[in-house]
């Protein structure tokens, strides 16, 4: 018996109506209005003329575009690759473990995940706190020299690096132990039975069975430090916000602080580009090499 | 020879443990310091000297959060504001997943791959747009402005879609044949088959609200209308220097996370791998 495939297409559309309907409020009509801004010189809120191309044509020599520029390339340097490579060492380390003690060490190296960004923030505010903070009673016992790590330049941006790390390492954990619970038992009996050493057993049964996984990883927190904005913003309060600028906080700046919604709104159009430039040449990426190992 | 080999990946094995459970321990001090000032008098919290445990345990700060700050309004407003987002979520996610899982309609395939690509768009470039149509619809300052910009999660379509797709065609034909209607069939079979994705789904988006930074932050400038996230970082001045007030404010906001955390451990898990397209 068919059902009326008229009464099936009216059911569906009834179905996807309600996401469809927030789905351009909120996403659509946005997405496009961003564009259309960006060639006018609009504050915030309000109308503006046309400018054309002005407001890309700026870019090129804006030094806060370039230092938000640099910065976000910087942090990704700095906490993509290694973030992954220590959850995936924490991963294989906590694999090892049994029953609660497993439940456990997991829980500790997951909780920083789930903590919003402002109680991370007061958090390791209060740990690197120049005067009272326990990482610099640890600098101290060491024999080094105390750092303001939040007001200083140089030490900002590894200072937010270590602490995303912190923050974010429990997602990937969490997919890289998922992985290596994956592979079977039995591959692991064959190599010990072979003799294989530890570090022959990793390079070639665990890493290349956990490849795929571990590009998935890189992939997630590549696409997401290019977003980064909460932990720069709160830890740059009372230190020094242009120096430290990335690119979702200069948007956030010249729209919100300088009221040009124009000129913000041009800097989002080139993030919105690299971001998914980025996703889809990650996804190719990533499909290649899955193809390759399979 | 072999009792060798066993001996020495037993000694190994038993490095890899300690210094596995030394790293959590590690790990997880920022957050035991955090908690063990709070509990500390304000002048035992700032003395030159590391003290792992408090001298004189006091509440006094939480108190003080609770009463002189409007950290319960704040609680209020992120449950409110949190549940909002959850609900319409899953709820308009799950009919999406079904309608395109189950039923046949023209463009179903272009909808599809436009609900994949969507996931790559970053939200953050709109939030100037997002706070001109939030401030247009006069929205600002309200929980409906807070909720409506955090409901583009296609991720829950995609994993609903999945699990919808690996229920067996025999429950689906059976039905048909005893006429039931579409609705009935999703609310009857489908929907009971997938409560623990339902749980697990609504369990993060719930935390990714509560958590959620950016948005709630610009679409509120009253003070009792902020969320607990916003509200713990905008009120240093009420504190002065009060450290071991700050950190109490902050034990207050992660709190609820962190409970739900532990109570649901499986269910998060489960489906932080799931919004990760692994399935568990």
């Amino acid at each position: 018996m068919l059902r009326n495939r008229r009464i099936e297409g009216l059911m569906a559309l009834a179905l996807i109506s309600p996401f469809l309907a927030i789905y351009g409020l909120v996403f659509v009509y946005p997405t496009i209005k961003m564009f259309m801004l960006s060639f006018t010189d609009a504050p915030l809120i309000g109308a503006g003329d046309w400018v054309g191309l002005e407001n890309y044509e700026r870019l090129p020599r804006d030094r806060r575009f370039h230092t938000s520029l640099w910065n976000t390339f910087y942090f990704i340097v700095l906490t993509v690759i290694p973030g992954t490579l220590i959850a995936l060492a924490i991963a294989l380390g906590v694999s090892r473990l049994k029953g609660w003690l497993q439940s456990f060490v997991l829980a500790l190296f997951f909780l920083p995940y789930i903590l919003p960004v402002s109680v991370v923030y007061l958090i390791w505010d209060w740990t690197l706190n120049f005067q009272f903070g326990i990482a610099m009673h640890l600098l101290d016992w060491l024999g080094l020299d105390r750092v303001p790590v939040t007001k200083s330049t140089d030490w900002f941006m590894p200072a937010i690096g270590v602490v995303t790390i912190w923050w974010t390492a429990g997602f990937s954990i969490l997919l890289l132990l998922a992985a290596r619970r994956a592979i079977p038992v039995e591959i692991y009996e064959a190599a010990s039975l072979d003799n294989s050493g530890g570090w022959s057993t990793f390079s070639r049964i665990t890493w290349p069975l956990m490849w795929p996984v571990t590009a998935l990883v890189l992939t997630i927190q590549l696409i997401l430090q290019m977003k980064i904005f909460d932990q720069v913003y709160l830890f740059s309060q009372g230190g020094r916000p242009n120096d430290n600028m990335v690119l979702v906080y200069y948007v956030f700046q010249r729209a919100f602080q300088s009221n040009q919604g124009g000129r913000a709104a041009a800097v989002a159009v080139v993030l919105f580009f690299i971001v998914i430039v980025v996703s889809v040449m990650n996804f190719q990426l990533t499909r290649l090499s899955r193809g390759r190992d399979k | 020879m072999k009792t060798q080999t066993v001996l020495r990946l037993n000694i190994a094995g038993l490095i890899i443990t300690l210094l596995t459970v030394a790293a959590a321990l590690v790990w997880a001090f920022p957050l035991y310091w955090g908690v063990i000032s709070s509990l500390k008098p304000e002048d035992e919290v700032v003395r030159p000297y590391v003290e792992l445990w408090p001298e004189t345990l006091t509440f006094s700060h939480y108190i003080f959060a609770l009463t002189q700050t409007q950290i319960g309004v704040w609680y209020i407003n992120s449950i409110a504001t949190a549940l909002g987002v959850t609900v319409l979520t899953v709820s308009s996610s799950l009919l999406c997943g079904y309608a395109i899982s189950q039923l046949e309609f023209p463009l179903r395939k272009s909808f599809w791959w436009l609900i994949l690509a969507s996931f790559m768009v970053p939200t953050q470039t709109l939030i100037i747009n997002h706070f001109e149509l939030i401030a247009s619809m006069k929205l600002l300052n309200s929980w409906a402005g807070i909720i409506l910009p955090q409901l583009i999660h296609p991720v829950i379509i995609i994993v609903y879609k999945q699990f919808f797709d690996n229920v067996p065609k025999d429950f689906r034909e059976a039905a048909v044949m005893d006429n039931a209607s579409e609705w009935r069939i999703l609310t009857r079979i489908y929907i009971p088959m997938n409560w623990g994705v339902t749980t697990a789904l609504s369990i993060v988006v719930f935390i990714w609200s509560w958590n959620a930074f950016l948005w709630p932050f610009l679409a509120v400038t009253k003070t009792e209308m902020m969320t607990i996230t916003v509200g713990i970082t905008q009120v240093n001045d009420s504190f002065g220097v009060y450290y071991a007030r700050e950190l109490s404010a902050a034990v207050l906001a992660g709190l609820p996370v962190a409970l739900a955390y532990l109570i649901f451990q499986r269910k998060v898990t489960q489906a932080v791998t799931l919004s990760a397209g692994i399935k568990g």
